[in-house]
C-alpha cells in the first residue's frame, strides 16, 4: 500500500475510536457534547504523564481511558445537576480541560519519541486493528445488554425509561463517561502514533468525529444490518482517506480543516436532499 | 384505592400569569373501576394525571395509593404501581428499537437492569402470544423498528407495554385522540379487553362522550379544577351528558364518536 494511504488508514483507525465515543453521545443520547475537544488532548497528556513516569504503555493507555471518563462526569454534573444547557456544559468542560491539560505535564507539547509505546512490538496497523476490534466488539456487546438498551431508550424517549422505573440521568452519566473515556483513549493512541502530545491536537476534533459518523451513515444508509460502531469505523477511515487524496492532489495540510467542514456540509446536505427510496419502502411495508 | 386529598396546584406562581388549577381538590377512585374524566382543555385533566404519576408536584395535599402516601416518590418510582398511555403513540415506546426489544424492556419493568443480555430467546413465543391478542399481525414483525409502525399499531404496543406488568392503576390520557375513528374504536375495544381481563383500576381522560358512556363505570366532569359532575354509568343518558357538557361551554372541544 502507498505509504500515504497506509498512514491515512492508520489515522482513520485511531479516529474511529473517537468516532465511536462521539457516536454514543451524538447518535445514541442525542447530546451534542463538545467536551471531547478537551478530552482528546487530555487522554494524550495523561498518557504522556504516565509513560514519562515509567509506567508501561498498555497501563498508561488504559489509565487515559479511565481518567478520560471523568471528563464525562464533569459535563454530566454541569448539565444534569447544575442545569446548564448541554452545549454550554460541554464547552465549559472543554475550557476547564484546556488549563488542566497544560498542568498535567507543565508544558503544551511533550515529545514521546524516546519512550516506549504500544506500537513497539508489532506493525502499527496490526496493533490498531486489534484495539479497534476489541473496542467495537465490547461496545456492540454492551449495547445488547439491559443497560445498553436503556441507554438507547434514554436517547429515544425519556418518558418510556421513567415508566420502566428507571432514572434517565443514570444512563446519561454512563453514556457521557463511556464516550469521554473512548475519546481520551483515542487521544492516547494518537499521541503514541505521532510521537508527541500537543495542546492543539483537540482543536475542531469534534468536526472530525461528526464527519466520520455522518459519512458512515450516508454511505451505508440503506443497510439496516450494519451497526453504528461499524459505520463509525468505516466513516473515520473514509474521512482520512478523503483527506489523504486531497493532499495528494496538491492541497496544503493547513487546508484540511476547511475540507473537513466541507465534507460534513456535503454529506449532511446529501442526507437531507436525496430521495431515499429504500427507507420509504420499508416504512410502507411496516405501516401495512 | 386512589385518594387525592386537598390538592393545591398553581402554575407560574408569583408571576402575572399565575394560574391556580386546583385549590383543595379531592377525589377518590374505587378499586377495579374504570372512571372517565371529561372536561374542556385547561380544566385540569392532564395536570391531575401528572400529579398522580409524579411528573408534577403539588404545593399542598397528598396522593394516596392503596393506603400508601406516594407524595415523596418520583415519577420513575411510581411506575411500579402506575401505567400510563399518552395521547402521542410514540411516548410509550422507543421508536428506534424493534417490537421485540421494546416488549423485552417492558417485561423487565421495575426490576434490576444489569449487564445481562436483554433479549431472551426463550420468551419470544410468549411475546408472540401476547401480541397475537392485539390482532394486528405484530407477532410477525418482531424485528421491525417501532418507528416504521402506524400510529394505531404503535399505540396498541404502548398499551400492551403499559399493562404487561399489571399496574395497580392505569392512566389513559386521551390515548385514542390522535388516531382515526376506526383505529380509535379498535384501540378502545382492546383497552376494554385488557382492563377487564386483568381487572385493572383505570382512569381515562377523554373528549369523547360516547366512549365515556360505553366504557366506564363512573363519569366525572371537571371544570376549572372542580368536579362539576360525578355520576355512575347508567344514571345518565348520553343525551343528558352531552347537554351538560355543552352547557359548560365545552362545545369547542366536544368530539363525538363517528
Amino acid at each position: 500500500m502507498n505509504s500515504l494511504l497506509l498512514t491515512a488508514v492508520e489515522q482513520g483507525l485511531v479516529f474511529s475510536i473517537l468516532a465511536i465515543g462521539v457516536f454514543i453521545t451524538y447518535k445514541i443520547l442525542d447530546f451534542a457534547d463538545l467536551s471531547v475537544e478537551g478530552t482528546f488532548p487530555f487522554g494524550a497528556f495523561i498518557f504522556a504523564r504516565f509513560i514519562t513516569l515509567g509506567l508501561s504503555p498498555i497501563l498508561s493507555t488504559l489509565l487515559s481511558f479511565l481518567l478520560g471518563t471523568l471528563a464525562g462526569l464533569i459535563t454530566y454534573t454541569l448539565n444534569i445537576k447544575l442545569k446548564i444547557k448541554a452545549l454550554l456544559s460541554g464547552i465549559l468542560t472543554m475550557t476547564l480541560l484546556y488549563s488542566i491539560n497544560l498542568r498535567i505535564n507543565g508544558k503544551s507539547n511533550v515529545g514521546l519519541f524516546n519512550y516506549s509505546s504500544i506500537f513497539d512490538n508489532m506493525e502499527e496497523i496490526v496493533v490498531l486493528i486489534i484495539i479497534v476490534a476489541i473496542v467495537k466488539i465490547l461496545m456492540d456487546l454492551f449495547l445488547k445488554t439491559e443497560v445498553g438498551y436503556l441507554l438507547i431508550a434514554t436517547g429515544d424517549n425519556e418518558t418510556l425509561v421513567k415508566s420502566l422505573g428507571e432514572n434517565c440521568n443514570k444512563y446519561k452519566l454512563i453514556g457521557l463517561m463511556l464516550s469521554n473515556g473512548l475519546v481520551a483513549l483515542s487521544g492516547a493512541l494518537m499521541a503514541q502514533f505521532q510521537g508527541f502530545a500537543d495542546i492543539t491536537m483537540g482543536t475542531s476534533i469534534i468536526v472530525v468525529a461528526l464527519a466520520s459518523i455522518i459519512i458512515g451513515d450516508t454511505v451505508f444508509r440503506n443497510s439496516r444490518k450494519l451497526r453504528g460502531t461499524t459505520r463509525a469505523i468505516i466513516g473515520a477511515v473514509t474521512y482520512k482517506l478523503i483527506g489523504a487524496v486531497a493532499i495528494d492532489l496538491g492541497l496544503e495540510p493547513t487546508d484540511l480543516k476547511a475540507i473537513s467542514a466541507l465534507i460534513v456540509i456535503v454529506f449532511l446536505s446529501y442526507n437531507t436532499f436525496s430521495p431515499d427510496l429504500k427507507i420509504k419502502k420499508q416504512k410502507k411495508e411496516g405501516a401495512l | 384505592m386512589l385518594k387525592i386529598n386537598n390538592i393545591k396546584k398553581t402554575f407560574n406562581m408569583g408571576t402575572e400569569n399565575e394560574l391556580i388549577i386546583f385549590d383543595d381538590f379531592n377525589l377518590s377512585i374505587e378499586k377495579g373501576e374504570c372512571t372517565s374524566i371529561l372536561g374542556a382543555n385547561g380544566c385540569g385533566k392532564s395536570t391531575l394525571f401528572n400529579i398522580i404519576s409524579g411528573v408534577l408536584s403539588q404545593e399542598k395535599g397528598e396522593v394516596i395509593l392503596n393506603g400508601k402516601n406516594i407524595n415523596s416518590l418520583k415519577e420513575n418510582e411510581r411506575a411500579q404501581f402506575i401505567g400510563r398511555v399518552h395521547q402521542n403513540p410514540s411516548m410509550g415506546v422507543s421508536p428506534s428499537l424493534t417490537i421485540l426489544e421494546n416488549i423485552s424492556l417492558s417485561e423487565k419493568k421495575c426490576q434490576k437492569f444489569g449487564l445481562k443480555k436483554l433479549i431472551n430467546r426463550n420468551k419470544i413465543d410468549d411475546f408472540k402470544e401476547i401480541l397475537k391478542t392485539l390482532d394486528l399481525g405484530l407477532e410477525d414483525k418482531l424485528n421491525t423498528e417501532v418507528k416504521f409502525l402506524s400510529g394505531g399499531q404503535r399505540q396498541s404496543l404502548s398499551l400492551l407495554m403499559a399493562t404487561l406488568k399489571k399496574p395497580e392503576l392505569l392512566l389513559l390520557d386521551e390515548h385514542t385522540a390522535a388516531l382515526d375513528p376506526k383505529t380509535s374504536r379498535l384501540i378502545m375495544e382492546k383497552t376494554q379487553e385488557l382492563i377487564k381481563t386483568h381487572s385493572i383500576t383505570t382512569m381515562m381522560i377523554s373528549h369523547n362522550v360516547r366512549d365515556a358512556i360505553k366504557y366506564s363505570d363512573r363519569i366525572i366532569m371537571l371544570d376549572k379544577g372542580n368536579v362539576v359532575l360525578d355520576v355512575r354509568n347508567g344514571d345518565i343518558t348520553e343525551k343528558e351528558l352531552v347537554s351538560i357538557y355543552n352547557s359548560r361551554n365545552f362545545d369547542s372541544s366536544l368530539r363525538e364518536a363517528v
